[in-house]
């Protein structure tokens, strides 16, 4: 199985203080992998480095993806602003219209298709500000399954998201799975992961374990993926691990 | 009738090139207002049309009172504000809207001292609050002039500008520096200011700009039909301000941002939505 993004030695850090510390782990091309971990483990951090929207204070990420596509947390979008359904999602198509270029006649037909397939038939002309927090997160995938990349960051996908939507939208996942694009989601419900994801990254600003979901996500773990998280040293002095040899 | 709405046009000159001026700045500016809206920077814009004023100062100090001096001036000023007030936001913990306040307090006290050093109360009157009646033609072309680049340049800049706006973490992932963008937007935001900065003065540059669209956001709910709703507003605010200060003998400047207000005022109580009467009135709710 070859690897999609193979993380080597990673560490990222806000004011000095690692959020993602000395992680090497592969993500496997092709499947879909979730990122595990409590509450500032890291994981919003790693998919951002995965970006590059973050710098990188050591090691390095090698990414086999020709395109990425990005689902940010949804209080990085501003819901207020007056733009349709329609519009939001044809932005998907940016990488072939760009900054000036038109929208062809086929992207608004794709998109209404990719709005048809998350459920939102009949909403292409409504103003965003009045979708409730789960139609919002359908018109993102929308624009997910435009932008028709090989590799898929999904940022927590399913917070705040009713079970019908996580439903729908876990089937746009395993769509993704069957025609063999990389997908990577942050998440948080374990007996969801459990239950679809078969890889699963456990993260704790370091690695403690990654590769089959049932495996990494075993009891003694996921404590041990506790501790770790809470400790946050003030005083902590330099970190002089050296480069470990690439997993 | 005639003798009340027409003939103070037709009959001077001053009266003719202030009401031209005012449709230019209305042309241009309430799109700007729209975004600067949209952006949660109308009260950023307003300390930015304030840092123009050393600049102003500076040009006045150089050059005396003429109008290629100060606003050349006036417009380096204010790039620089944005752009060093926006850099301190990015490189420290500082919040943009913090660094802008302290950049503008700086900016008004500067302009003032400088502008005292040599000229007199009038001097400082006339670039705090304008002077729209004495706007010549040289005005007049730079007026016109930004009014054109505004539409082309927000034409240009249009899709990774509402990008940027609603979704800017989107622009990064497809490699593109929103920032450049939103660079662009407040330089063409001081621009405006420059140009409306004779006309109504430093102090009420943003009149023109931002009550026509501020006003407008109570009628619509889209980028276009806001701003085509705020041109028209900007444009009869400077018209009938005008008129007024024509017949009652009143400064034309503050007349005109004062009608402005009027405008924003009767929207924000009989607009569509989002208004005092949309809040108070029961309509019988939908069935679905």
């Amino acid at each position: 199985m070859s690897a999609a993004l193979k993380l080597v030695d990673l560490t990222v850090a806000y004011d000095r203080h690692p959020a993602v510390h000395h992680v090497s782990a592969e993500i496997p091309s092709g499947e879909i992998t979730a990122i595990v971990g409590p509450n500032g483990a890291g994981k919003s951090t790693l998919l951002k480095a995965m970006l590059g929207l973050v710098r990188r204070v050591e090691g390095r990420i090698e990414c086999s993806a020709r395109r990425i596509a990005y689902l940010p947390q949804q209080a990085e979008i501003d819901r207020s602003f007056p733009i349709s359904v329609l519009d939001t999602v044809l932005l998907g198509r940016w990488s072939r219209f760009g900054a000036f270029g038109k929208a062809a006649k086929g992207d608004v037909h794709d998109a209404q298709h990719a709005i048809e397939s998350v459920g939102l038939s009949g909403f292409e002309r409504r103003p965003i500000d009045t979708l409730s927090v789960g139609q919002f997160q359908r018109v993102l995938f929308a624009r997910l399954l435009l932008q028709d990349a090989d590799l898929v960051l999904l940022d927590e996908p399913f917070a705040a998201i009713d079970a019908k939507t996580v439903t729908d939208l876990m089937g746009v996942i395993h769509r993704w799975r069957r025609e063999q694009r990389t997908v990577v989601a942050v998440l948080h419900d374990l007996d969801q992961v459990r239950r679809e994801f078969p890889n699963s990254l456990l993260l704790a600003r370091e690695l403690v374990d990654s590769g089959p979901t049932s495996r990494v996500l075993s009891a003694e773990n996921l404590l041990r993926a506790r501790a770790m998280a809470e400790a946050w040293d003030e005083q902590a002095g330099a970190c002089d691990v050296p480069l470990r040899q690439t997993a | 009738m005639y003798d009340l709405l027409i003939a103070p046009f037709a009959d001077f000159g001053f009266m003719k090139r202030a009401l031209v001026a005012c449709f230019c700045l209305s042309l241009g500016g309430s799109s700007i207002g729209v975004f600067l809206i949209l952006r949660r920077l109308s009260l950023m814009g307003d300390a930015l049309a304030h840092a123009l004023l050393p600049g102003a100062a500076l040009g006045f100090l150089l050059g005396g009172l003429s109008l290629p001096a100060m606003s050349l001036g006036g417009f380096l000023a204010g790039i620089t504000t944005a752009l060093v007030s926006g850099a301190i936001a990015r490189f420290t913990a500082m919040r943009e809207d913090a660094s802008f306040a302290a950049a503008y307090l700086t900016a008004l006290a500067l302009g003032v001292l400088i502008v005292s050093l040599r000229g007199s109360a009038v001097d400082l009157m006339n670039i705090l609050f304008g002077a729209i009646l004495a706007v010549d033609t040289q005005a007049l072309l730079l007026i016109a002039g930004t009014a054109t680049m505004t539409l082309v340049g927000l034409a240009a800049i249009y899709r990774p500008l509402v990008v940027e706006c609603f979704n800017p973490g989107f622009l990064a992932a497809m490699g593109v520096r929103g920032a450049l963008y939103h660079y662009l937007f407040l330089s063409l935001a001081v621009l405006n200011m420059v140009a409306a900065f004779q006309a109504l003065g430093t102090l009420m540059a943003l009149g023109l700009m931002l009550l026509p669209a501020v006003a407008a956001s109570f009628w619509a709910r889209e980028v276009w039909s806001m701003t085509a709703i705020a041109a028209p507003m900007a444009f009869l605010s400077g018209a009938i301000g005008l008129l007024l200060s024509f017949h009652a003998g009143l400064p034309s400047g503050p007349t005109i941002v004062l009608v402005a207000s009027l405008f924003f005022l009767v929207s924000l109580v009989f607009g569509t939505r989002a208004s005092v009467r949309a809040r108070l009135s029961h309509p019988v709710h939908l069935r679905g």
